[in-house]
């Protein structure tokens, strides 16, 4: 009893001093774990802001799913192509990510079995197609092996890969050489993924319906809807984006399509 | 140092071989035969039946005669050559410079050779007891002249001709030592000029009257006063490197480490000359007489050691060592000189010519083949599949701009797929069409853009473009085939996909 009434008259000051050094502590713990955080977060490919303001994606709002509010440069993104029209949206996509990656010059490999890519469109979407490389391969297990290699050497702006499966064990033999080199690494895959990879962010671009000026006959610009679907440590989304005037443009969703056939004279 | 040859006789060249190939021919005599002007004539005798009487030229009949129990097999024309081309690629272990001399025997120009066995004595020792295990009667000597050394190994009792004895060497010989066409030697016989001694004192001229250039060209070369060039079976290559090993090798490591050492020294050197090599080939000679070898190809001329050894590493395991390999040989088959290294400060990304990108280009080339991979141009055409060409190379850069002004899909058939569509209105875009069982109804579109297939190049129907948009927003390329008809619906094609 004695002991206790000692203590509750202890000085208010003391009591305060503690708190005191306890918050600075926890303090000190949050700065270690935010840089600790951050320090992972470089070793995944999510580099500081700073070192890439001059190399940006044209993504605009889509850089805020990602940590940091940047998009991963050096790392391996996955493209879900269910259907061809959504494998020709995916490459345009990429196509235009590359353009901005390369836009001061570098080349790109691009490696795949039974290449459907027409070189000249490439132009439509910023990339130089003398910039790029196709690496036409009979078997899956070459492109693989060829990807792993190619994502190896630094020289190289980016490597695209057009694969049907992709392996865990693969897709962290990529990751490791990403690491090193600092290489993108963009995965066109023609089938669902059935197994987890270690992709960074999982892609999925499906055409929409473009869009014309009220009462106009033709085609607009190439639409789509980019679905996010997975990102390590980001925030999933959609967005709907249009490729136009060389650069990636967000659009407001669209109420409905007109169903009249319209045409060009 | 003198030159040094080492001349190889078979006496028995080709049926020493049909007895390695048939060991039970070993203990009997035969012959070989082959059909000249509807006779058959033996062609070559094995020793027994060269003890018994019968040469090369004997009528098989005669042969028979002489030997009741001869065996006789059929002769295969071109063995002998081939048999020797082989032994002279064989002997390129013993010396760089190796050929085949007719008919029965090889030269080797052994200068600076037999120091690495230890003395010309047991350099010739080493042939002869390698080439005798193999099945071949052998006779092998050596001398300053390739016509004192064919002569000592035919006719002469040394082996090894001492540098400068050669001249006193050939004096007792038959003058047919000096590879004399038979009918000059059997000249000389009937004047009583037997030996090469009874030769020499007579005076030149007077031999030049009677006999011709040929016996002083044959004289003057075995004596050494006339140099005598070899034509290797092998052509020496500029770029040559060769490793002998003392044990033979048969591990991956052991063939690692002789490929560094062969291509540090080959590197070294093509650095000091301002080149870089384009191909390659590593060979390495098997005990049992084989070789197993690689090629390689660079796009760029190179010389960077790890890069190429990281080429060859890539196919060693194709390289069979067999029983072992006992010399490595690599060679620079195609050399070109070193374009100055541009460094390009404002390219941090380094770009088509950075020497790491052609190094990669390099691997995938080797493991995969150069077939694989692409670089495109822009082609001055309109037609699609010609509005593009392959690069040579990485260097090459677009004559003409790529052209963007009409739209063209990302994704492009090869060939057109056909389609069948709903097409009411001439030169309007179909309403309706069906790919691969899907209905896809046409909701927007653009066109017509009508394409000419270039008639200079190929003749056959124009087509007309539709850039068309379904109704779940896919956009397609379409083009008909020809002017519209309306009863054919099957000039319509899927062409390409838009983004």
């Amino acid at each position: 009893m004695c002991a206790n009434t000692r203590h509750t008259g202890t000085p208010f000051a003391k009591i305060f001093s503690n708190l005191a050094l306890h918050m600075l502590l926890t303090n000190e713990k949050a700065d270690i774990i935010t840089r600790l955080r951050q320090e992972v977060l470089q070793l995944q490919g999510f580099k500081a802001p700073l070192t890439h303001l001059l190399d940006d994606t044209g993504l605009g709002r889509i850089n805020a799913a990602f940590p940091n509010g940047v998009f991963p440069r050096a790392a391996l993104h996955e493209f879900v192509c269910a259907a061809p029209e959504e494998a020709a949206a995916a490459t345009a996509f990429v196509a235009g990510l590359l353009s901005a990656f390369m836009r001061r010059g570098g080349a790109a490999l691009w490696v795949g079995t039974g290449r459907r890519i027409f070189p000249p469109a490439l132009r439509a979407f910023g990339l130089r197609p003398e910039q790029v490389i196709f690496l036409d391969l009979k078997k899956e297990k070459d492109v693989t092996w060829a990807l792993t290699e190619a994502l190896r050497c630094s020289a190289l702006s980016a490597v695209v890969g057009e694969l049907s499966e992709l392996s865990f064990t693969d897709s962290r033999r990529f990751q490791l050489a990403i690491e090193a080199s600092g290489v993108p690494c963009f995965a066109l895959r023609r089938r669902l993924p059935a197994t987890a990879t270690t992709a960074v962010a999982r892609w999925r671009v499906r055409p929409l319906a473009s869009r014309t000026e009220e009462g106009l006959p033709g085609l607009g610009a190439p639409r789509w809807e980019v679905q996010l679907l997975k990102v390590r440590n980001g925030t999933p989304g959609t967005w709907e984006l249009e490729w136009a005037g060389g650069r990636f443009r967000h659009t407001p969703k669209l109420a409905a399509v007109p169903a009249a056939q319209t045409k060009t004279g | 140092m003198g030159a040094r040859f080492l001349s190889i006789w078979f006496p028995h060249l080709v049926t020493d071989w049909h007895v390695r190939k048939q060991p039970q021919l070993r203990d009997v005599a035969f012959v070989l035969k082959a059909a000249v002007h509807n006779r058959s004539v033996v062609t070559a005798a094995c020793p027994r039946a060269t003890a018994g009487g019968i040469r090369a030229g004997t009528v098989l009949a005669d042969a028979r005669a002489l030997m009741p129990g001869l065996q006789v097999l059929d002769d295969k024309p071109g063995l002998g050559a081939q048999l020797l081309d082989r032994i002279a690629e064989w002997c390129i272990r013993f010396t760089p410079v190796a050929a085949p001399d007719g008919p029965a025997g090889i030269l080797l120009d052994a200068t600076g050779c037999a120091h690495l066995w230890g003395g010309e004595d047991a350099y010739v020792a080493d042939i002869v007891r390698r080439l005798s295990d193999r099945g071949y009667t052998v006779r092998a000597a050596m001398a300053d002249t390739v016509g004192a050394a064919w002569a000592m190994a035919r006719y002469g009792k040394e082996a090894v001709v001492e540098p400068g004895q050669h001249g006193r060497a050939l004096l007792p010989l038959p003058v047919t030592a000096l590879r004399l066409d038979p009918e000059s030697g059997t000249r000389l016989h009937k004047l009583g000029l037997r030996l090469i001694r009874d030769l020499v004192v007579i005076p030149r001229p007077a031999l030049r009257r009677r006999f011709g250039d040929a016996l002083l060209q044959r004289l003057r070369q075995a004596l050494g006063e006339e140099v005598e060039i070899l034509v290797p079976v092998c052509p020496i290559a500029p770029y040559q490197e060769r490793l002998p090993c003392l044990e033979p090798i048969v591990t991956r490591t052991g063939i690692e480490i002789a490929l560094q050492r062969l291509l540090e020294v080959l590197c070294t050197r093509l650095r000091a000359e301002g080149k870089g090599l384009r191909t390659a080939v590593f060979r390495g000679y098997r005990m049992d007489g084989g070789t197993a070898g690689i090629e390689i190809a660079t796009g760029r001329p190179a010389q960077h050691e790890e890069h190429l050894f990281h080429l060859f590493s890539l196919k060693l395991e194709t390289m069979a060592p067999g029983t072992g390999i006992e010399l490595f040989l690599l060679e620079a088959t195609q050399v070109e000189d070193q374009d100055a290294v541009q460094s390009a400060l404002w390219s941090a990304g380094g770009g088509l010519l950075d020497p790491q990108l052609s190094e990669l280009l390099d691997r995938l080339a080797g493991k995969l083949g150069a077939g694989s991979l692409h670089r495109f141009l822009p082609a001055e055409h309109y037609w699609p599949e010609r509005c593009y060409v392959p690069a040579s190379g990485l260097t090459d850069t677009p004559a003409s701009e790529w052209k963007v002004d009409r739209p063209r899909p990302l994704q492009l058939l090869s060939p057109p797929e056909r389609i069948e569509v709903t097409a009411p209105v001439p030169d309007y875009p179909p309403m309706l069409f069906r790919y691969r069982g899907v209905l896809h109804q046409v909701v927007k579109a653009d066109g017509p853009e009508r394409i000419e297939p270039e008639w200079w190049i190929r003749e056959g129907p124009h087509r007309d473009y539709y850039c068309v948009e379904d109704e779940a927003g896919r956009r397609y390329w379409l083009f008909r085939s020809g002017h519209y008809t309306p009863e054919r619906t099957e000039q319509w094609y899927l062409h390409g996909l838009f983004a």
